[in-house]
């Protein structure tokens, strides 16, 4: 137990102070949040830009009564000679631009970006048309009209940051737990730390236990910085009532990747070999896992494939508990599948430990 | 006095290159035993398998009446094995790396500080191992192998790499170390260090060891001349032939004159008749000339 003890410490004050990986742990995945989030919730959302010509009646009534009805489809300009608004659409400076004569909204675009004209068209005609109905109903109130009511299914508030950050703190939990394990080992081995250990009278159990301590420390540390930043309202990363469960699941992914670490540090013969396995093992993991990107999206082929990356179970489950709302007892199939993975990977590892190379 | 190692008749081979071949030998305790040898001799091979760490394919070794293979934890404890290289536990300081390998035997800290002491280190305990200098790293390495307390101590090629001072340091180290009456193994490849510090020495070669005998015995046991250097250019060159005359063969370099004699006394007292004592070096035979005695070629670390 001391001995169990004064490894786990000596790993622990080792890794402190070792800043890349410190970096590659904890900075690293949080980088691909800001990069992911970044590209994810851009485009589209913008509003589209577009020129009046003097008064335009129908925008200016809409935005007396509500001055904010317009500010998420379109940014307005006004000028007050057209030809000069129809040569900012031709420069492209705009989308749009729009002139009212009487009963005529005269619409000007560009096939340049014919994206942004449709938008800009369709918002405008709904706006018209939206306009002529109010005349209408006043006209003719004993009249039924149709209307249209739509409404999300998922939580408002589910915006990339929801499916973003358990992926990539799943990402995060598996390269810490090869990495870790498989680079402990391989160096360890290479600076003879292992022989040194050999000769005193220690067991294989306290020197593997002392990395699964550090592993488990590390992915807790993990699991609260990641919901820490990406709960920031820049992310606005939103957690439903069992988010909880995320910590006995972390742990459990952890111990899985972990097992894969000890099989690639017993097979390894240098740390750069080590490395470079890891990140074979790891990097076609995180691309059909679901990590980057929801794997509702990836193509049914890559789909299939994820079923034998423990990965996928990680990261299905930390979803499911953190932002799918799903009860604790939810994820247990998945814990079971990374606890079975984690036991057989685990139990080829030690059959394959060497403390030397000979 | 009791036999603290006994090695018989110990082989191994990796493949079809035959590292130790036979090798039989015992170490008393409280002996300084070194094993000398140029590199590939089969030295730290012959140690690994003393201490436990690789099996032998024939022949038996017995280490404080029992055997260290397969590993045995009740040995362990007994003994302390400085290993080449410096394997230690990365980015720790040197106190911290002493405090873990102490608790690993259920040593506590005052141990770790009392070893600083002992080998000098005590103001670079809060110095992590990567800044240490090679010699410091090399100290600290043998206090490692030390904080248990171990009845046995191996140590492999300690002072390689180290600066003339720094192995000086080590050497008087190594005699304290003896001094306590541990049983120290040492494995170097420099004459001059298995000279000084070995109660017995055995010369490998080839996976073999050819002789075993306390260094002054074995330089006595070889029948080889003596060197007198002067400097030149005091002799008249008839005074030179008549002093060697018989007795000595003489080469002179044109800065010194060198009689290789196996008289050296008449050689030496027609020297000093003449008053051309200047520059007088005598060097008698060394380990140096024991290996070339037993090998026949130039020893060659």
């Amino acid at each position: 137990m001391t001995s169990y003890l004064s490894l786990t410490k000596a790993m622990l004050i080792g890794l402190s102070r070792d800043k890349s990986t410190l970096f590659f742990t904890l900075l690293f995945p949080l980088m691909f949040l800001i990069i992911f989030g970044a590209i994810f919730s851009g485009g589209g959302t913008n509003p589209s830009k577009v020129a009046q010509v003097g008064a335009v009646p129908v925008l200016d009534q809409l935005q007396a009564q509500d001055p904010d009805a317009l500010k998420d489809v379109l940014e307005l300009s006004t000028v007050d000679d057209e030809a000069a608004a129809i040569k900012m659409v031709e420069d492209g400076e705009v989308a749009a631009a729009v002139k009212q004569t009487g009963d005529l909204v005269q619409i000007y675009y560009s096939a340049a970006d014919r994206t942004q004209a449709g938008i800009v068209t369709g918002v405008l005609n709904g706006i018209v048309t939206q306009t002529n109905l109010e005349k209408l109903q006043v006209a003719a109130p004993e009249v039924a009209v149709t209307t249209v009511r739509i409404d999300q299914v998922e939580d408002e508030s589910l915006g990339s940051i929801q499916y973003l950050a358990p992926g990539l703190l799943g990402w995060a939990i598996s390269m810490s737990g090869v990495f870790g394990a498989a680079m402990t080992l391989v160096t360890w081995r290479q600076k003879k730390t292992l022989r040194r250990i050999r000769l005193a009278p220690v067991s294989v159990g306290a020197v593997v236990g002392a990395r699964v301590g550090n592993t488990l420390l590390l992915a807790l540390i993990q699991l609260a910085v990641f919901i820490g930043v990406a709960s920031l309202p820049f992310f606005g990363l939103k957690l439903t009532n069992y988010w909880w469960m995320a910590i006995p699941t972390v742990l459990i992914g952890a111990l899985a990747f972990l097992a894969i670490g000890l099989l690639v540090g017993a097979v390894s013969k240098t740390s750069e070999g080590a490395s470079g396995l890891a990140n074979l093992i790891i990097l076609p993991l995180a691309f059909s896992s679901g990590s980057f990107y929801p794997l509702d999206a990836a193509p049914q082929w890559l789909q299939t494939i994820s079923y034998v990356s423990p990965l996928r179970y990680l990261n299905e489950a930390m979803l499911d508990v953190m932002v799918r709302g799903e009860g604790p007892l939810s994820v247990l199939p998945n814990l079971g599948i990374l606890i079975a993975f984690g036991l057989v990977v685990g139990f080829i590892a030690t059959r394959l430990f060497r403390w030397d190379d000979i | 006095m009791s036999v603290s190692i006994r090695v018989a008749d110990v082989r191994k081979s990796y493949g079809d290159v035959v590292a130790v071949d036979g090798v039989s030998f015992e170490v008393d305790q409280g002996e300084f035993f070194g094993i000398l040898g140029p590199n590939g001799a089969g030295k730290t091979t012959t140690l690994e398998i003393v201490e436990g760490l690789r099996e032998a394919d024939a022949g038996s070794v017995e280490l404080l009446g029992m055997s260290p293979w397969p590993r045995n934890t009740a040995l362990l404890p007994r003994m302390g094995v400085q290993l080449q290289g410096t394997a230690f536990f990365e980015r720790l300081t040197a106190r911290e790396q002493l405090v873990t390998f102490g608790s690993l035997y259920g040593v506590g800290p005052k141990k770790a500080d009392a070893m600083l002491e002992t080998v000098g280190l005590t103001d670079k305990a809060g110095t992590r191992v990567e800044k240490l200098s090679g010699g410091q790293a090399q100290r600290l390495s043998i206090a490692c192998a030390l904080v248990h307390d171990p009845e046995v101590v191996f140590l492999d090629e300690p002072t390689a790499a180290l600066d003339p001072q720094a192995r000086r340091n080590l050497w008087d180290l190594l005699r304290t170390i003896n001094g306590e009456g541990r049983t120290v193994v040492l494995t170097t490849h420099h004459m001059d260090e298995a000279e000084l510090l070995c109660d017995r020495v055995a010369i490998m070669d080839h996976g073999k060891i050819l002789k075993i005998d306390p260094p002054a015995a074995l330089v006595r046991g070889l029948d080889a001349a003596t060197h007198i250097t002067v400097d030149s250019g005091h002799l008249a060159p008839a005074d030179l032939a008549a002093i060697a005359d018989g007795v000595a063969e003489t080469e002179d370099d044109g800065a010194t004159i060198t009689f290789t004699t196996r008289d050296p006394s008449t050689v030496l007292t027609a020297l000093a008749e003449h008053r051309v004592l200047n520059g007088l070096r005598v060097r008698g035979a060394t380990l140096e000339d024991v290996f070339l005695e037993l090998t026949g070629r130039e020893y060659r670390a």
